[in-house]
């Protein structure tokens, strides 16, 4: 076990996932958790070579249409809704900018309808709107997206259960471990009281945190409203690398 | 030790039925302009044993998860990443994407995988860990996503020395983590990596 040499390692992995933070996998208010969240617990594995490398972005591979969901899939005019600036910045726990990581993320349209085959909700497509996005950060760990603000919809999991506005987020961060997809809520929406998907999360300032809040300053006279939506990806262990038992 | 963290990382949510919206675009009629990723990741140039992985996903009452996404991050055929922490990173075959993406069939329920099997990789300690591909797993009902591995039951020496099989999983749970090769396939091979949510047979998910 110990017999093997120490070898001093510059990246020996991340900070260890704080669970407190992170939802429950078992919500029995989120009815779909009931038969698909793992009944045995997580095995820990330390992070090894597998797990401290991941996929890198290069500016060449993103179009930065992809930034403006406003003309990303417009035909004939701009897609119906409120014109909305999206923005925020993507650090490490440490607070380091997280440079040139793929954000790509997802929304209904202003009715709440996604351009999905499974989503049977009666309110109306909008042809010039696809709710897809993606972009790099730049050097500060800065992105943007133009869109417009996704409306409510309701879903089968109680009586009368409706998801509050929300954006989805996908994000890499610098290896496999850090990987990370979220979901990002309004401020002010009444509806993100009772979401049993946020209700999972059982640190209520956590909680908060995927609140964007509303930014005055950054909006566009004569364009756009504003919300601003941080990020934290898990940092990097900074220790030599400890020798702890096989497997822990 | 090192010091707290100043901040806590952001805290997941489910990516619901819709994921293919964004993380895999094309099956909803989306013509994204950036780069998006698929379940190819093998050019014919790539170097290594051609392999197609397919599977289902099974949820605790016994029925096929048809609106999942999987990712799938490997080393080359040699046992390199093309990612700076990998000091053999410069050398890693440009034939391959390390990473792809597939989606559960809304029909079948069945995902599949083409690649190259990956070459051995060094853990930490230096010891060698098995070919395996990492795996991470996302679902309307999973509030988080999962982490897995995909090991091969044709390399029986190497995951008997597997750092991470023997001395992380335990001994019942072991074989949720190794595909079978279905015989008698060759090129490619095609191995069945079936995932179970709950119960019995439950697919060991791993806490990184």
């Amino acid at each position: 076990m110990s017999t093997e040499p120490e070898t001093p390692l510059l990246d020996s992995g991340f900070r260890h996932r704080d669970r407190s933070v992170q939802p429950r996998l078992l919500w029995p208010e989120y009815k779909s958790t009931l038969n698909r969240a793992p009944t045995q617990p997580l095995v820990p594995l330390s992070p090894t070579l597998s797990e401290i490398t991941g996929p890198t972005f290069s500016p060449q591979e993103i179009d930065l249409a992809d930034r403006d969901l406003l003309k990303n899939a417009r035909i004939d005019r701009d897609p119906l809704g409120e014109r909305t600036l999206l923005t925020g910045r993507v650090i490490d726990q440490d607070g380091t900018p997280v440079c040139a990581t793929r954000i790509e993320i997802w929304q209904a349209n202003a009715a709440g309808r996604y351009q999905h085959a499974s989503d049977n909700y009666q309110a109306p497509l909008d042809p010039n709107f696809s709710g897809y996005g993606c972009c790099l950060t730049d050097e500060l760990g800065n992105y943007e997206f133009l869109t417009i603000r996704p409306g409510p919809y309701p879903f089968a999991n109680g009586a009368n259960t409706w998801r509050p506005s929300h954006v989805h987020f996908s994000i890499f961060g610098p290896a496999f471990a850090t990987r990370l997809v979220t979901q990002m809520y309004f401020e002010g929406d009444p509806l993100i009281r009772d979401c049993p998907m946020l209700g999972s999360i059982p640190d209520r300032s956590a909680q908060s945190r995927l609140v964007a809040a509303f930014d005055m300053e950054r909006s566009r006279p004569f364009d756009c409203l504003a919300y601003r939506f941080d990020l934290v990806l898990r940092g990097p262990k900074q220790t030599h690398f400890e020798n702890r038992p096989d497997g822990l | 030790m090192s010091k707290d963290p100043l901040h806590h990382e952001t805290s997941s949510q489910t990516v619901g039925p819709f994921v293919h919206i964004g993380l895999y675009p094309t099956v909803s009629g989306i013509l994204a302009r950036s780069r998006t990723y698929g379940n190819q990741l093998a050019t014919t140039h790539a170097y290594g044993q051609r392999i197609r992985v397919e599977g289902q996903i099974i949820d605790g009452n016994g029925e096929t998860v048809r609106d999942a996404l999987l990712e799938f991050w490997q080393a080359d055929g040699l046992g390199r990443y093309a990612h700076p922490a990998d000091p053999q990173a410069e050398s890693a075959d440009a034939g391959l994407s390390g990473f792809g993406r597939s989606v559960t069939d809304p029909d079948t329920g069945t995902w599949t995988l083409e690649s190259i099997k990956p070459g051995t990789v060094r853990d930490l300690n230096q010891r060698p860990m098995a070919p395996h591909i990492n795996l991470a797993l996302f679902a309307r009902g999973l509030n988080i996503h999962l982490h897995s591995r995909i090991y091969f039951d044709d390399e029986v020496k190497a995951n008997a020395l597997d750092p991470v099989l023997q001395q992380c999983v335990p001994a019942p749970r072991r074989q949720t983590l190794i595909a079978r090769r279905k015989e008698p396939t060759q090129d490619p091979c095609v191995y069945r990596f079936d995932m179970v949510l709950q119960g019995k047979n439950e697919t060991v998910f791993f806490d990184l």
